[in-house]
């Protein structure tokens, strides 16, 4: 069935059909929309799940922890500040290897207060053991939220997910979206069979003191895992492909096999960078897309060209791109650009001027300061 | 398993079940450890335990190793009580309903840090019991000052003694409406234990303080800790009641105390703890006549009856 409506109401609808146990949620623009939809999906009796109305979002990710724990599948939805507050408890689902679901919707950080697209705010999420992926479109909404229940309940990577898009570029954006029938989609995703649990019957402290060797090891056992994940989204990206026609993985690459350069992009920015690719290569220009879908695994081996050209929507402060320097010193020349910081708009024109830039030798912060 | 199968008359009735295992790693004459013993004697198996940081987080023992014998979730300081709700809506939603989610904090994570995570978890009536063992400081980082710190005590972030005095956070949680509130300390573990068994035949959200001297933080000898939680009581320094529905009802030495029988002078309290003992007369003046406030409130409020 094709629906028209936006991400954030297909993200409601994405959670409610991989039929969580247990939500716990807190509102904060951009996101609002997510969770009072799927209030009203629990209030109105479509959904079968508890809702915990938190008092912050600090505690919506304590209590999706501890639901999870006790074996339930859970799910919250947050942006920004409250991705901040999350924080601490963003590591403890991470190292206690908890495989919550979240949506965040990518805003800036304040002051000033700013509500619109940035990525500052999940990337400087990317040391907490979640695994991160990027959506450019309402459909890529849907299939990533459902893929990322599969992905972070596999027995052998047992971590968190958190699946990420532009505020209000796609977040109060409709959009024509493909949505499996609810029988298809059970058959995709098996119940939750938690790799540990709180159990009366049989029971284990969770948590206490650890001594530095056996922690050593936890972290050793992460990593293993999100080395693991990168076989396992394409695997169930491929096979979510076969079964509902739209494929997944880790990167995306568009147009690039004869390309000259490829141009880097994450979430709306990527799919804004598509429609420059196809300007582009209309004037004879050889470029191509590496989209990138998962920030974490970071698919270094996937990103790599002669020419590459990375645009960040975020900044590490005394750095630079976050992306760039991410895929930075993996013997590509690269350019980057910082751009659209705080919702500032992004259109494929000005992605082929950097594309012109690039060609020229330059860099930096688009369009104020390019060298 | 209740001895002689009655009332709990003394503590030789508790049940022998113990669900603190040996090799555990408090200290010794630690009064978190008898209270939680006595806790889930009254509480039982069918208890998950969520404990957030604080001294109760070390006294488990070391990973892989565990001295609790209910299953155990810690979690981080302020988040406590939020993670409870998730517990038993996970409970509710897996049909697990005769499991009892319980916090066991410290006075630290339930007066400061977590108070807003308990705050909501009451109010959205959260189907737990949220205890707080209150040693009057945070432990486990060293003797720093806690909002439930009293008034004139020596802390290492409190020198020359606090200058506050000490928030009731009992009385905070009253005005959450919930069915249960609770006063108790170590000292009387029958009173303590009824408590328990009265709040876990309850639903909702369901709130215990039990006060635990503790010698290394407030500067008393090891084998003294009964007498300190005793003599907190009869001197007045600590209250026991219990509020049912929003019914208030004084118990033990307290109801006696506003029966007419006369409180013990607090200097043989304070004067037994290094904490206090640099007070001046005049501090120790300030401290009764806060006293004598505190129990003017009660003696208001049981206006005579029972
Ligand atoms: C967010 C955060 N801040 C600070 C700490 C450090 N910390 C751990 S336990 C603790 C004090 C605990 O005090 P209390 O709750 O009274 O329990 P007690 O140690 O007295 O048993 C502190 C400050 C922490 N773990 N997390
Ligand atoms: S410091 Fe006090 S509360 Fe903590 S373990 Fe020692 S005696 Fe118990």
């Amino acid at each position: 069935m094709i629906i028209v409506d936006t991400a954030n109401h297909i993200a409601a609808l994405a959670a409610k059909m991989a039929k969580p146990h247990v939500i716990a949620a807190y509102p904060i623009t951009p996101q609002t929309t997510i969770v009072e939809r799927l209030a009203e999906y629990v209030e109105k009796g479509e959904l079968n799940a508890e809702y915990i109305r938190v008092e912050s979002e600090h505690s919506a990710m304590a209590a999706c922890i501890a639901a999870a724990a006790t074996g339930a599948r859970t799910f919250t939805a947050t942006s920004s500040h409250g991705l901040l507050l999350m924080h601490e408890m963003l590591h403890w689902a991470g190292l206690a290897r908890l495989p919550v679901v979240m949506v965040n919707v990518n805003r800036a950080i304040g002051p000033g207060w700013n509500i619109w697209s940035d990525l500052n705010d999940s990337l400087a999420q990317r040391d907490t053991g979640w695994i991160q992926f990027y959506a450019s479109s309402n459909q890529e909404v849907f299939d990533s939220v459902i893929q990322a229940y599969k992905i972070a309940e596999n027995e052998e990577i047992l971590l968190p997910a958190m699946v990420s898009y532009d505020g209000f570029i796609l977040s109060h954006t409709s959009m024509p979206v493909e949505v499996p029938e609810q029988s298809k989609i059970d058959e995709f995703l098996p119940d939750f069979k938690p790799g540990w649990i709180l159990d009366v019957e049989n029971p284990i402290t969770h948590g206490n003191i650890v001594p530095p060797e056996p922690y050593m090891e936890i972290r050793y056992s992460m990593q293993k895992a999100m080395e693991k994940a990168k076989k396992v989204i394409e695997e169930i990206g491929e096979e979510y492909g076969k079964k509902f026609g739209r494929e997944y993985g880790l990167v995306e690459e568009y147009r690039c096999e004869d390309a000259d350069y490829v141009i880097v992009a994450m979430a709306a920015m990527a799919a804004e960078a598509k429609v420059a690719v196809d300007e582009l290569r209309q004037k004879g220009e050889k470029v191509g897309l590496l989209k990138l879908r998962t920030f974490r695994p970071f698919p270094h081996e996937r990103l790599k060209h002669d020419k590459m050209i990375v645009i960040d929507r975020d900044i590490c402060p005394g750095l630079g791109g976050i992306v760039y320097n991410e895929i930075k010193g993996n013997g590509s020349e690269i350019y980057g650009f910082i751009a659209g910081l705080g919702g500032v708009d992004v259109s494929y024109k000005d992605i082929e001027r950097m594309y012109e830039l690039a060609k020229e030798g330059k860099e930096g912060w688009y369009p104020t300061e390019v060298k | 398993m209740v001895p002689n199968g009655g009332e709990i008359m003394a503590i030789k009735d508790l049940p022998m079940d113990e669900y603190i295992l040996k090799g555990h790693a408090a200290c010794p004459g630690c009064p978190a450890t008898i209270a939680l013993r006595i806790t889930l004697k009254a509480l039982g198996k069918k208890t998950i335990l969520i404990v957030p940081a604080c001294c109760s987080a070390v006294i488990q023992a070391l990973h892989p190793h565990t001295a609790f014998n209910v299953p155990t979730l810690n979690i981080a300081f302020e988040a406590s009580a939020a993670a409870a709700s998730g517990v038993a809506a996970a409970l509710k939603m897996l049909e697990k309903k005769d499991v009892l989610p319980v916090v066991w904090a410290g006075d630290g994570g339930s007066y400061d840090i977590g108070l807003q995570a308990l705050s909501g978890a009451l109010e959205r009536g959260t189907d737990f019991i949220y205890i707080c063992y209150n040693n009057q400081m945070y432990s486990n980082t060293g003797i720093q000052r806690s909002g439930a710190t009293p008034y004139g005590a020596w802390t290492t972030t409190t020198w020359t003694g606090k200058k506050e005095r000490q928030k009731e956070l009992a009385e905070i949680v009253m005005a959450h409406h919930i069915p249960y509130v609770a006063t108790a300390t170590i000292a009387y573990p029958e009173d303590l234990y009824e408590k328990m068994k009265k709040a876990k035949e309850m639903k909702g959200p369901r709130y215990i303080e039990i006060l635990s001297p503790c010698p290394p933080g407030w500067r008393f000898d090891m084998s003294k800790t009964v007498e300190m939680s005793k003599l907190a009581v009869e001197t007045g320094a600590w209250v026991l009641y219990e509020v049912i529905n929003g019914e208030l009802k004084f118990t033990g030495y307290s109801k006696r105390i506003l029966e007419g029988k006369e409180r013990k002078p607090i200097e043989e309290w304070l004067k037994m703890q290094g904490r206090f003992r640099h007070l001046k007369p005049e501090d120790i003046e300030k401290i009764k006549q806060q006293l004598d406030e505190k129990w003017q409130h009660y003696k208001k409020i049981y206006g005579g009856k029972e």
